[in-house]
């Protein structure tokens, strides 16, 4: 019964027009030297324009070290925490860590804001990038653990029994046996959670402070007035460039 | 006889079920000890309560006198080969042997690791990944793993169960010759009686967390002291609450003086080359089978027969 | 081993609470006090935020999310199945197929959202082509409304559809299908009497995994509906920025998170498997 009928095949090539159309034809756009839709000639210099506006250059500075810092903080907190749980679950952890991952945006970004101005009380510190990072870890460790549980639902757990058989300590066998084995699952999930904060703007624009402009937060000011050829520029970039990082996080995840 | 494994009295409970109820038992150095039992009798959970997998409720582990109960896996001298190997996926096989040895403090792992190799015959297979050798060899490398600790006692997890049948008796005749070359106690564990029969110095029957029975295959198998360890090893034939094996009923066309005798048809008689096999059934109904080395006269199916043994053939519980 | 345990999972515990429970239960607190003069926060405690959400002018922006989100689901339902079946049936391809639905949602969700207000503003492309064609005459008002952030809305979660209704296509066992054909039925009465029923914990799960967001969605109106379209997550975010009513801004977060926490329970309660 495996037989294509030949609408299916059409509607699928349709379906997945729509998918991915929009971005081409926003990146394919980006080339066009007017700033209406309106071909009117290839040229680069949105790209210019984009690479030379230097708001674009430190927001896109403040997301990269943002992105950076938070992913380095929830790869290291939820490869352990994935690890912890695959030993032994604990609902929960697991039950928070669920409702994490479900509970809307603009849900834990009023509420970290609301979190933060209340310790501003006890604390002389304002909204500022150190805000920003420690949102981004709180929701991308979820985004962590559940890339490396998967991959270690594929790790026999009777491997880590032989290491301690033969003589290694618990930590002796999390080191040398189990986790080079979840290494590409723990690489796959930093390239997610770095593009899951890079591209962050509902928690961020409520908990950035006045220095701390991120690049979504000016893309969007710019898009919030209207279409703008720059935005396209910028859009290509990143579509490319976060593309490429979700295909090695896929792939390394089935390796 | 210097005792290097001791149990007392250990038992393991679990919530759901108790699965090991009590046992008490000692090895020998040097000895080839197979505890034997069909599945869910509780023989795997005691080799981990051994290997320090698993914690007693209650009772005493004790390796060459000392308590080692509570101790962790990897603070105990003993050695487990696993039912599936577990060898390590991103390791060689030559870094897989080391991986112990590097554990501890020490030097020439990688001489010591290439004699283990060498004890097991896979010479010249070090780099090889453990996905890239047979099933075989991998069980090899997870003994040789094993051996090169020198520990003081070795456990075995049904290691010839994930085997081809055909392979089964030979490598069961090379881990016996390794464990004689290297002398080191081996507790291994079955619920295959052909392999323990042939493998063991002594072996410990178990049955739903019970052991049954410890002693020589001779012993187990001609002295069973309870009717399942009877029954468990080897054929046996139940007659009116008597038991008697195929190799000791006879058949005769008429019944013998002063012995004890049945009635019975036969029902089919299989020529095996060494002996014959013949399958009869008693006037109740129920079957029997004889196996006899010779027949002074031909039996067919449908012979009324009569089955007789030697009364000190019989075995007989309460 | 416990210990060791215990410390791998402590860092996560303190930032799920101090960063995610914490948070929220300042929320549920906030909820229940008042709005100060300058739009702090003042006692008395008291739950008059909720019973605002009665009041017509905020009743209307919940009735509005839920419909929003409840046609985004079933439009994302209908779109997503034969998707899903197609990549089912496609035999050694499907992994290819797979990661084609998966890869552009993991691409920036601001800028497909900002790709959307480029195809269908007033000079956007699709009125530019419909009017070339000569199937218009005036440009058509794609864009700032409820339809804009809909299409949006099934655009970016489709994939959420997909994937579960993919998974238990999957799981189909084919005897079934071959069971029916022989037994006389024709492949479009297989699809609905025997595929159909059998797809049902996915249908249940890519449509809750769809109505969740979609309720909550924040950027999507603010962005395709123009203010046009407010949702319960420009409301919350009015509050807390412009309008500074704290307390009625959580009161409305909570009852948001009240709404997913139920669709969840319904959802955890029939199947078991653990999402984590």
């Amino acid at each position: 019964m495996k037989r294509k009928t030949p609408a299916l095949a059409i509607y699928a090539l349709a379906a997945y027009l729509f998918l991915h159309l929009p971005l081409l034809i926003l990146a394919v756009f980006s080339f066009n030297s007017s700033r209406f839709t309106v071909w009117q000639g290839f040229s680069l210099n949105w790209y210019g324009a984009a690479l030379n506006d230097s708001q674009l250059i430190e927001s896109s500075w403040n997301s990269l070290i943002i992105a950076i810092f938070a992913t380095a903080v929830s790869t290291v907190f939820g490869t352990l925490c994935a690890y912890g749980l695959w030993k032994r679950n604990s609902k929960p952890l697991a039950t928070s860590l669920y409702l994490n991952l479900v509970t809307p945006e603009i849900v834990t970004g009023i509420s970290l804001l609301a979190f933060y101005q209340w310790i501003f009380r006890f604390l002389r510190v304002q909204l500022g990038m150190h805000t920003v990072i420690l949102a981004h870890v709180a929701f991308s460790i979820a985004y962590v653990v559940i890339v490396v549980m998967a991959r270690l639902r594929t790790v026999d757990v009777r491997l880590e029994e032989a290491a301690l058989d033969l003589g290694a300590n618990e930590w002796q066998a999390f080191r040398y046996v189990t986790l080079p084995a979840i290494l590409p699952g723990v690489v796959a999930a930093a390239l997610l959670a770095f593009t899951v904060s890079f591209d962050d703007y509902v928690i961020t624009s409520l908990v950035a402070g006045v220095n701390s402009e991120t690049l979504p937060m000016v893309i969007y000011a710019i898009a919030r007035r209207g279409v703008n050829p720059i935005v396209n520029a910028i859009s290509a970039l990143i579509v490319v460039g976060f593309g490429c990082l979700i295909m090695i996080s896929q792939r390394l995840q089935s390796t | 006889m210097e005792c290097v494994l001791e149990l007392r009295g250990v038992s393991k409970q679990y919530p759901s079920h108790h699965a090991v109820k009590g046992i008490s038992l000692s090895l020998a150095r040097g000895e080839f000890f197979s505890l034997l039992g069909p599945s869910g009798c509780g023989k795997t959970t005691t080799l981990r309560m051994v290997a320090g997998f698993e914690e007693p409720t209650s009772g005493q582990v004790l390796l060459n006198g000392a308590d080692i109960t509570h101790q962790k896996p990897y603070q105990r001298n003993v050695s487990t080969v696993f039912q599936n190997y577990a060898l390590f996926p991103h390791l060689t096989v030559q870094q897989n042997v080391e991986f112990g040895l590097r554990r501890r403090p020490g030097n020439h792992f990688a001489q010591r690791a290439l004699e283990a190799l060498d004890l097991v015959r896979l010479a010249g297979k070090e780099a090889r990944r453990p996905s890239e050798i047979s099933g075989g060899e991998r069980q090899r490398v997870a003994l040789a793993r094993s051996l090169v600790l020198a520990p003081d006692v070795l456990l075995l997890d049904e290691p010839l169960s994930a085997l081809d049948p055909n392979l089964r008796k030979q490598v069961r005749a090379e881990l016996k010759a390794i464990q004689r070359r290297v002398g080191i106690t081996f507790l291994f564990v079955t619920h295959d009686q052909e392999e323990a029969l042939s493998l063991s110095d002594r072996l410990g029957v178990m049955n739903a967390g019970q052991l049954q029975q410890v002693g020589t295959p001779e012993e187990i198998y001609l002295r069973p002291s309870t009717r399942f360890v009877a029954s468990f090893l080897g054929d046996i034939n139940w007659i009116d609450g008597v038991g008697v094996r195929p190799e000791a009923t006879r058949i005769a066309k008429q019944p013998p003086d002063e012995r004890p005798a049945r009635p019975a048809t036969v029902v089919q008689s299989t020529f095996l080359g060494n002996l014959i096999h013949v399958e009869a059934r008693l006037a109740d109904g129920q079957p029997v089978t004889a196996e006899i080395s010779r027949l002074s006269a031909s039996v067919l199916a449908g012979d009324p027969v009569y089955l007789w043994w030697e009364p000190a053939d019989e075995l007989v519980f309460e | 081993m416990n210990r060791l345990r215990a410390w791998f999972l402590a860092p996560t515990w303190t930032v799920m609470v101090t960063l995610f429970l914490a948070p929220l239960a300042i929320i549920l607190a906030y909820s229940l006090l008042t709005r100060g003069a300058y739009g702090g926060l003042s006692p008395p405690w008291t739950a008059e935020s909720y019973g605002r959400l009665v009041d017509p002018i905020y009743f209307v922006i919940l009735w509005r999310s839920f419909w929003i989100a409840g046609l985004s689901t079933v439009v994302c339902l209908l779109l997503g199945f034969p998707l899903a079946l197609f990549i089912s049936r496609s035999g050694p391809r499907k992994n290819l197929y797979l990661s084609l639905v998966i890869l552009p949602f993991w691409t920036s969700f601001l800028i497909r959202t900002y790709a959307w207000m480029f195809l269908l503003r007033d000079t956007g492309l699709v009125n530019t082509f419909l009017e070339k064609l000569g199937l218009i005459q005036g440009p058509l008002p794609l864009l700032y409304n409820n339809f804009a952030v809909i299409l949006g809305l099934v655009y970016g979660y489709l994939p959420f559809m997909v994937l579960p209704l993919y998974a238990t296509l999957e799981r189909l066992d084919p005897n079934l299908l071959e069971a029916a054909a022989d037994l006389g039925a024709k492949p479009g009465i297989t699809l609905l009497r025997v595929i159909l029923p059998l797809c049902e914990p996915g249908i249940r799960a890519g449509s809750i995994l769809v109505f969740i967001p979609c309720l909550g969605a924040y950027l999507t109106p603010d962005l395709l509906g123009g203010g046009k379209s407010v949702m319960i997550g420009n409301l919350i975010q009015n509050q807390f920025t412009t309008a500074r009513d704290w307390p009625f801004g959580a009161a409305v977060a909570l009852v948001l998170m009240a709404v997913v926490m139920t669709l969840l329970m319904i959802l955890a309660g029939r199947d078991s498997e653990d999402l984590l």
